[in-house]
């Protein structure tokens, strides 16, 4: 099973003839996943490597491919057009895969998405991938994953394909993966995720990777206490990295001592996950688990 | 983007919010000519992109010509050191020479983005000036936030709310709310994401007045900024990070002397944590992105081997969107134009690691391979 997508989601890719765009959508056909569209505004009625029609807008797409995922790579200044697109076509899963979006565009693409039934992943993310249906929405190096029952959710892109490396090497497979972005503000939230986790029967166990800066991973520790019944290990990175040479004080008011990794290791500790102690912990702390060691 | 005091001010007034009669001045003379336009007294200003400047001494007040000369003597040309600026300090180049402001009250207005309520918010409180760190530690109730949702933008009664929890009598209260909404106008219309008064006061003659300005604007936004991108202040950045963000890496330059290549934020944080706990200490994150090709990589590996305290390079690339062969060629390059001769130690995994490997041991290099993050981080802790 794993979240969000399977082997019957049906994906355009909005960009698909920039370079990123093709690259990634061959990879993710390549992998097994269905792209059955392609959207860039002026060039309708391409076909995208001779099979994968390409439409002038999300809406026209989806009328005639019956797409339900959009997967998206278009540059920083049109990207908020194009979540907002895809949403007004009624799509209902949208991973935004852009970085460097402005934020003041995002919180408005936000308020707008908050009376909407689309959910976004994303952005600055990696996409999401489920290795037991072969479909990978998103940028992820697809050959290190293995199906199986161990979900991964992170804030992170290549430290996520770190932590799945490190457990398919340990023969520990995924239900499903998604990186939920480094951007100030995003899509989906580690509590978002974590209850699709909850959800899912095929997910035994959950490694959750947060780093330093915001206050989602005490958030996410007060949903695991309260409501979340599946054993989960978390890692915390930047506890090392310097504090950043900042000039005023109001992040600092509204995050205080809570943005710091020792901060919130305690949290998620206290709320019951087991703390993976270095980033090269990732694979054996979550076959301990999984052992009952 | 930082702004500095006398550019965010400009902007401030501008829009219509009072700030304080102010000469820009780079030289003694000037400092004393503008003591002498602004009565023979005033304030010299350090203009640094760092906060915390008065305990620095980069705040002098003084009350002749003379004396307006032989500080600004001082101040001109030396490296301010202040609790933000780091170790080496940010040179002072210019001063902003200010006229002295009758201050009856300081309060603290600020807006930034709060990521928990997915939008701008505007903090307040009654106890301006320096320490407001401290005031939000020990007595958080003396800090107010209004949160702006943006379809409505900030609405009169939250100007209103706020000017009374600052405490402000009803004749203050009006003109207050204005410096509040023309604020929330600069920050939306300027793309910052930080616009920060401290103080603002309350002058004897009841105005209020902008007696300083921080202002940051976010990076993302500076493509549909061309007036503000001339703001940017070379001088204020740390010289490898200026060149880093040139070529659009990030790049932040630390104190040890493992100089280490990453791509992605969140493995690089990753790196530099497992590299500690193994005993080596980074001189540097790096992330050098995603979409990478061997120039680029040459450029952030040509940064690395030009920070003198750079003894031996760790690499850890897990290949995606960069393959591995590109990072591989991208490092030989950049070792054969500096001639350097610094031990590395490379860990790749993913997209084309083999080729990427061949191409490094075929480089003439000393490499060391790892396979783990374990592995790469001791035998980076004995490269020497």
């Amino acid at each position: 099973m794993g979240i969000l997508v399977d082997e019957h989601s049906r994906i355009l890719v909005q960009g698909i003839t920039g370079q990123e765009g093709s690259f990634h959508a061959r990879a993710c056909r390549a992998y097994g996943t269905q792209v059955v569209a392609g959207v860039t505004p002026g060039k309708g009625g391409q076909l995208f490597d001779e099979e994968v029609p390409v439409f002038d807008s999300v809406a026209e797409a989806v009328k005639e491919t019956g797409a339900d995922v959009s997967l998206i790579f278009v540059p920083p200044p049109f990207a908020a057009d194009a979540i907002v697109e895809s949403a007004d076509a009624g799509v209902p899963l949208i991973a935004c895969i852009t970085e460097g979006i402005p934020v003041q565009d995002m919180v408005k693409v936000g308020r707008y998405l908050q009376d909407m039934p689309t959910r976004l992943i994303g952005p600055n993310c990696p996409g999401l991938i489920n290795p037991g249906a072969r479909c990978k929405i998103g940028i992820m190096p697809g050959d290190i994953h293995l199906p199986g029952r161990v979900g991964v959710v992170s804030r992170s892109g290549t430290l996520t394909y770190e932590a799945v490396g490190q457990l398919t090497d340990l023969d520990i497979g995924q239900s499903s993966c998604v990186g939920i972005g480094g951007d100030p503000i995003i899509g989906s939230s580690f509590v978002d995720v974590l209850r699709l986790f909850q959800e899912d029967p095929e997910t035994d166990l959950v490694v959750f990777i947060g780093e330093i800066g915001g206050t989602m991973e005490q958030e996410a520790a007060a949903y695991i206490e309260e409501e979340f019944t599946k054993p989960l290990c978390a890692l915390i990175v930047g506890a090392t990295a310097p504090p950043g040479k900042r000039m005023g004080h109001a992040g600092a008011i509204i995050t205080g001592e809570s943005a710091r990794a020792e901060s919130k290791i305690q949290a998620l500790r206290e709320a019951g996950a087991t703390i993976i102690p270095t980033p090269a912990d990732i694979g054996s702390t979550a076959q301990k688990v999984l052992t009952g060691g | 983007m930082k702004l500095h005091e006398y550019q965010a001010k400009e902007i401030l007034s501008r829009y219509g919010i009072v700030i304080p009669r102010g000469i820009l001045v780079s030289t003694p003379q000037e400092a004393g000519k503008a003591t002498e336009e602004l009565g023979g007294a005033a304030v010299l200003k350090a203009q640094v992109h760092a906060g915390g400047r008065g305990k620095a001494g980069g705040i002098k007040l003084v009350r002749s010509v003379a004396e307006a000369e032989r500080e600004a003597q001082t101040l001109l040309g030396q490296n301010l050191v202040t609790h933000q600026s780091g170790p080496q300090g940010v040179p002072v180049n210019s001063l902003l020479v200010e006229e002295l402001a009758d201050i009856q009250r300081e309060l603290y207005l600020a807006l930034t983005i709060d990521r928990g309520f997915g939008g701008p918010v505007l903090i307040g409180s009654p106890s301006g000036g320096i320490a407001i760190e401290e005031v939000a530690a020990s007595n958080p109730e003396s800090i107010h936030t209004e949160p702006i949702e943006p379809v409505l933008g900030l609405m009169p009664y939250q100007t209103r709310r706020l000017a009374a929890r600052l405490g402000l009598e009803p004749e203050l209260s009006r003109p207050a709310a204005q410096v509040m909404n023309l604020l929330y106008r600069i920050f939306t219309d300027n793309d910052c994401s930080l616009i920060e008064i401290n103080p603002l006061i309350i002058t004897g003659d009841r105005r209020v007045v902008a007696l300083d300005a921080k202002m940051e604007v976010e990076d993302e936004s500076l493509f549909r900024h061309a007036d503000l991108q001339q703001l940017r202040d070379r001088a204020q950045e740390d010289e490898l990070e200026a060149e880093a963000a040139d070529q659009d890496i990030a790049y932040v330059n630390l104190e040890g002397n493992v100089g280490c290549l990453v791509n992605g934020a969140g493995l690089a944080m990753a790196t530099l944590d497992v590299a500690s706990a193994a005993g080596a200490a980074p001189a540097n994150f790096l992330d050098v992105g995603g979409g990478a090709d061997a120039e680029k990589v040459a450029k952030a590996v040509g940064i690395i081997l030009s920070d003198p305290k750079v003894t031996r390079v760790l690499v850890n690339v897990f290949g995606g969107i960069l393959r591995c062969d590109v990072a591989a060629r991208g490092i030989v390059l950049a070792y054969q134009r500096s001639g350097a001769r610094l031990p590395l130690v490379v860990r790749m995994l993913g997209t084309n690691v083999e080729e990427g490997k061949e191409i490094l041991a075929d480089s003439g290099l000393a490499v060391t391979f790892a396979s783990t993050l374990t592995d790469a981080a001791q035998a980076i802790q004995q490269a020497n």
